[in-house]
Formats: structure tokens, C-alpha cells, sequence
């Protein structure tokens, strides 16, 4: 089923009138078939202006060094959510909580800073041992032998663990995490995951309520260290309104979890692709400091983030207008062949694995980067150490978006 | 050129010779300093480059620029002589210029 370079896809491609050419379509990135039109792209029209597209007209960012350019520009690149926010979808008027991740300075950088300190490195070793035994405990339950799926029984297991463990999270109740952190981010309709706009604020309204009394609770209780505890102490935190408390707290959930998630598997589909990569880390497990890095910008787990345009400016020699929808596709930014050698390779030894896409930069830059590494690194340093033998045994399936960059399933055999 | 001292949270001191017109962030990451990100690659838009400068240095290296003292606003465990070395260029008034990196980049 890997129809994904096949020549004549390529060659049509290659073939369409520019101004026809539309990245933005979910089935491309579900057939992983998007790479030839970004690569055209970078090639012939590096800014690309599309009238035409199920999310309307909408500009595209390919390169590097431009996307750096909108992302750092905040003052023209809003990511304001009454006036789309930060997906090429444009959010509903009527969301009910407030994120940060969807506003402009200077009200986003004061809700930042409250969140920040949390997820800096110092209070990440206080949760490193916990998140350790955990994934322990998943990877030594694994079955050897047997086909079973990597997504849900890794990636999904492991995240979800990880989430509650951040925040102290009644652990039976776990999966009610990973719940409403898909239903926060989707789109309701028939079939869908939920199936009405007031389903699904019922569910974010119960997650509303879960949190509340868990604030309740660690409000009253000697400060720990968990996320909700930090928040309910923290001398910058707990005066927050509830709709502030909530607002950052969802945030993080749907920050942390299909990113993370997705990481996770991509890491394992990549070492199945460039097994002689694995070898050379296998041989050299120190090599995980620039590995970690390299499997987030191959994988490249959002593959755009969605600004817009609040006066008119040139970039790359296009003229944007004010309110024009303009899409960084970091997807796109992280294969650009003249910032990253053989970009379409897993390099376990890069010389600057760092520079890369996946976090944005910016004020916007993600703050949850170090706690992301520091999970997928806890994890394959405990893969190594049991050197298991994990064999990739298909394709996986994808996921049908142009926002979130991953997968549904991923068939796998731990020989042994 | 310019001597540059750079001291690790643990007080492992590392010292480089730094080309005029560099960045010392570059200066560091060109020479395998640990403690020193620089992910952004010196636009100023990631702050893993952050570092604390010494007190005698502070006039020769001087002030943030606006973006930097929004970018170290988010950083962890910013003091008053927190600076984003990506923005602070080599020249040879900074021979023997020391600064330390904090515990951990964010
Ligand atoms: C590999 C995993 C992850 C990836 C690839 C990722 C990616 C991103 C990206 C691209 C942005 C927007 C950057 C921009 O607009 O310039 C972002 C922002 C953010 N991320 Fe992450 N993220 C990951 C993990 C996490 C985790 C684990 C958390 C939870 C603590 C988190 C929390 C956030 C938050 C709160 C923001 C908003 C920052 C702001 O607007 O100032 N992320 N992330
Ligand atoms: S290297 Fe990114 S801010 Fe200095």
C-alpha cells in the first residue's frame, strides 16, 4: 500500500498548474502523500497562495527560514482565536475555554508565565522517577512473540500514564485524559468522534468539573508535586479564575498527548526504515541526546501551526493582506534541504539535530518541549537497556488531518 | 578574538577562543559546551541559550534588546544578569569574559 512516491504520483504532482496545487487536503497526509507537493513547492513557489480549498484561501509557508520569519513576527502573525487561531480550520467563536496557545501579547505572555515554570527542568526531575516505573511496567508487560498493536498498547498506554501521573490523576480514571483531550480538539459530526457541537461541550464541561474538584482538593492539602497541586499553591497560579485554571490545564493535556503519542510511534516506524540508524544507537545508547530530537523533527507531530495576517507585509517577494489565513507547514520546514542534510533520512549523529521545526519558535515556542523529550528519551533508554527486538511488521494507518501528524496503528512483534 | 569562561551549573568551567563577530552563543555551541542549546540557531525565538553573566562583564556585554527580555521572561530561573548569549557578539573587549549557564535550558 505504499503508493506514497510512486512515480506517477509524483509526476502528477509535478504536473498540476501551481495555482491548483493544495496541500491542505486530510487524505494526503492519511496516504502520506504530501511530501512531493511540499517538495514542489519549496522548488517553484516557496509562499503559496491556494484561492481554493475546503478551508478556504489560505497562504503556504514552506521553507525554513520563512517560516522563522512568520513565527517570530507576532506583532503581524496573530494567533488570536476569534480570528481563526492556530489551525487552518477555523476555530469556532464559542470555545469555551481560554488558552494561551491562541492569543496574542501581552495577555499570552502573562498566562505563559504562570505556566512556564511548571514544566521547566527543575520540576521535571521530581517526576522522573514515577514516569519511569511506569513505562517499566508497560514495556516488561508487553507479550513476546505475538503481533499486537504499538499505538495502543505503547503509545497511547504510555502517554496516557504519563498525563496522569503529571497530574496526580486518579489513575483507574486514566483513559478519561486521553477522552477528552481528543474531544477538545475535534471536530463534531456525524460518525465522528462525537457526534454534536453540545456533546461535545458536555464532555469538556464534565472534564470542567472533574478538575474543579481536584482543585478542591489540593488546594486544601500540603503542596505536592504534581501539575494540579503546583497550580492550586503556586504564588502566580492560584489566584487564577476557574475558566483560567481550566483553560491552561486542558492546554496542557491536549499539548502533551497526541504530540507525545505520536513521537513515540514515529520513532519505532523511522528505526524500521533506517534499521542501520538503530544499530549505530544500539551500539551507542548515548547517542539518544541527539536521537530524541531527530525522531521529533522526522516525525514532525503537528505538521503546521495557522497565523493571521493583521496588516498587510511581503514575505518571500508575495504581497499577504491583512486577514489572510497564512499556514507555517513545519512538515515542510523540517525537509528543507538547504537547512537540513538528507532531511528525509533519520540521522542518529546529526551534527545540529536541535534546529528544527517540531516546537515552533517564537513567543508561542512550546512549553512543554523539555517534558516531551525527557519522556521519549525515558523511554527508549529502557528499550535499549533491554535491547528488545521490536520488528515493524506493516504500514501503519494515519491520521486523517492536516494539523496532527500520526498514526492509528502500527503492527509490531517483539521477537524473543 | 576574545577568551570566553563558560561555568556549568556543577562548576565545570570550559574556555573557548571566540572569533570576533560571532555570537557567543555559536562560540559555545561550535566548541561542544554543555549547558548551551541554542535551538533557534540565534534569532532570538527559543531562549536555550540563556546564561548568566558575570557581574564585572554586564557594561562591557550590555542590555537585552525587547525581544530577548520577552524571550528570558519565559525562561526558568532568570536573575538580573540573565542574557540570551546568541545575542551578545564577540568582540575583543570581551577577552575574558565569563559567564555561567544555568541548570537546565527551557
Ligand atoms: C513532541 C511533542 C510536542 C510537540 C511536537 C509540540 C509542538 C508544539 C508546537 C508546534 C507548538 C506551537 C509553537 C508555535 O506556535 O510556534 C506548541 C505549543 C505548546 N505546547 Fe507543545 N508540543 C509537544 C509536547 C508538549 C507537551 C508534552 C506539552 C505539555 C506540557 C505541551 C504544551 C504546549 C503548550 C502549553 C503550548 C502553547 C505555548 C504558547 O502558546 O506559548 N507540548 N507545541
Ligand atoms: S539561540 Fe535561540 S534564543 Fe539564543
Amino acid at each position: 500500500m505504499n503508493h506514497v512516491s510512486t512515480l506517477s504520483d509524483r509526476h502528477a504532482v509535478w504536473s498540476l498548474p501551481l495555482d491548483q496545487v493544495n496541500p491542505a487536503q486530510p487524505q494526503l497526509f492519511k496516504d502520506d502523500a504530501q511530501w512531493s507537493y511540499f517538495e514542489r513547492l519549496r522548488a517553484e513557489d516557496p509562499v503559496h497562495y491556494t484561492a481554493d480549498s475546503e478551508f478556504g484561501p489560505y497562504w503556504s509557508v514552506t521553507k525554513y527560514k520563512d517560516i522563522m520569519a512568520v513565527d517570530t513576527n507576532h506583532k503581524v502573525f496573530s494567533s488570536l482565536s476569534t480570528l481563526g487561531g492556530i489551525s487552518i480550520r477555523d476555530q469556532r467563536a464559542d470555545f469555551p475555554l481560554p488558552m494561551f496557545i491562541a492569543m496574542d501579547p501581552p495577555i499570552h505572555d502573562a498566562q505563559r508565565k504562570v505556566v512556564s515554570p511548571i514544566v521547566a527542568p527543575g520540576n521535571l526531575a521530581i517526576l522522573e522517577h514515577t514516569i519511569r516505573e511506569r513505562a517499566i511496567a508497560i514495556l516488561d508487560s508487553l507479550p513476546r512473540g505475538e503481533a499486537f498493536d504499538w499505538v495502543d498498547r505503547v503509545s497511547i498506554e504510555l502517554t496516557t500514564q504519563m498525563l496522569a501521573t503529571l497530574f496526580d490523576f486518579p489513575f483507574q480514571d486514566r483513559r478519561k485524559l486521553t477522552r477528552w483531550s481528543d474531544v477538545a480538539t475535534t471536530v463534531a459530526g456525524p460518525g465522528g468522534l462525537v457526534e454534536t457541537e453540545e456533546q461535545r461541550q458536555a464532555e469538556l464541561r464534565e472534564c470542567a468539573a472533574y478538575f474543579m474538584g481536584l482543585w478542591n482538593q489540593r488546594v486544601n492539602a500540603p503542596p505536592q508535586g504534581d501539575l494540579v497541586s503546583m497550580l492550586a499553591h503556586g504564588e502566580s497560579t492560584r489566584n487564577m479564575t476557574p475558566q483560567e485554571f481550566l483553560g491552561n490545564l486542558i492546554l496542557l493535556i491536549v499539548g502533551g498527548n497526541d504530540t507525545t503519542r505520536n513521537s513515540l510511534t514515529g520513532g519505532l516506524y523511522a528505526f524500521s526504515k533506517f534499521p542501520e540508524q538503530y544499530q549505530k544507537l544500539r551500539a551507542n545508547p548515548a547517542l539518544l541526546d541527539s536521537t530524541i530530537p531527530e525522531i521529533i523533527r522526522w516525525q514532525t507531530p503537528l505538521a503546521h501551526m495557522r497565523r493571521t495576517a493583521l496588516s498587510d507585509i511581503e514575505l518571500g517577494g508575495k504581497p499577504i493582506k491583512a486577514g489572510d489565513k497564512v499556514i507555517m507547514w513545519y512538515v515542510s520546514g523540517n525537509r528543507d534541504e538547504e537547512m537540513i542534510e538528507n532531511p528525509n533520512e533519520l540521522v542518529v549523529d546529526r551534527a545540529r539535530p536541535r534546529q528544527h521545526l517540531s516546537f515552533g519558535f517564537g513567543v508561542h515556542r512550546c512549553v512543554g518541549n523539555r517534558l516531551a523529550e525527557m519522556q521519549l528519551r525515558i523511554v527508549w533508554e529502557e528499550i535499549l537497556k533491554r535491547d528488545l527486538d521490536i520488528e515493524v511488521l506493516g504500514e501503519p494507518e494515519r491520521v486523517l488531518s492536516t494539523f496532527i501528524k500520526g498514526y492509528i496503528n502500527l503492527p509490531v512483534r517483539i521477537r524473543g | 578574538m576574545a577568551k570566553i569562561t563558560f561555568i556549568e551549573h556543577n562548576g565545570t568551567s570550559h574556555v573557548v577562543e571566540a572569533e570576533n563577530g560571532m555570537s557567543v552563543m555559536r562560540a559555545a555551541v561550535d566548541n561542544n559546551v554543555p549547558g548551551i542549546d541554542g535551538d533557534c540557531g540565534g534569532e532570538c525565538a527559543c531562549a536555550t541559550c540563556h546564561v548568566y553573566v558575570e557581574p564585572e562583564w554586564q557594561a562591557a556585554t550590555g542590555a537585552r534588546t525587547e525581544t530577548e527580555e520577552t524571550m528570558l521572561s519565559f525562561a526558568a530561573a532568570t536573575q538580573d544578569n540573565s542574557r540570551l548569549c546568541c545575542q551578545i557578539t564577540v568582540s575583543d573587549a570581551l577577552d575574558g569574559l565569563v559567564v555561567r549557564t544555568p541548570d537546565g535550558q527551557h
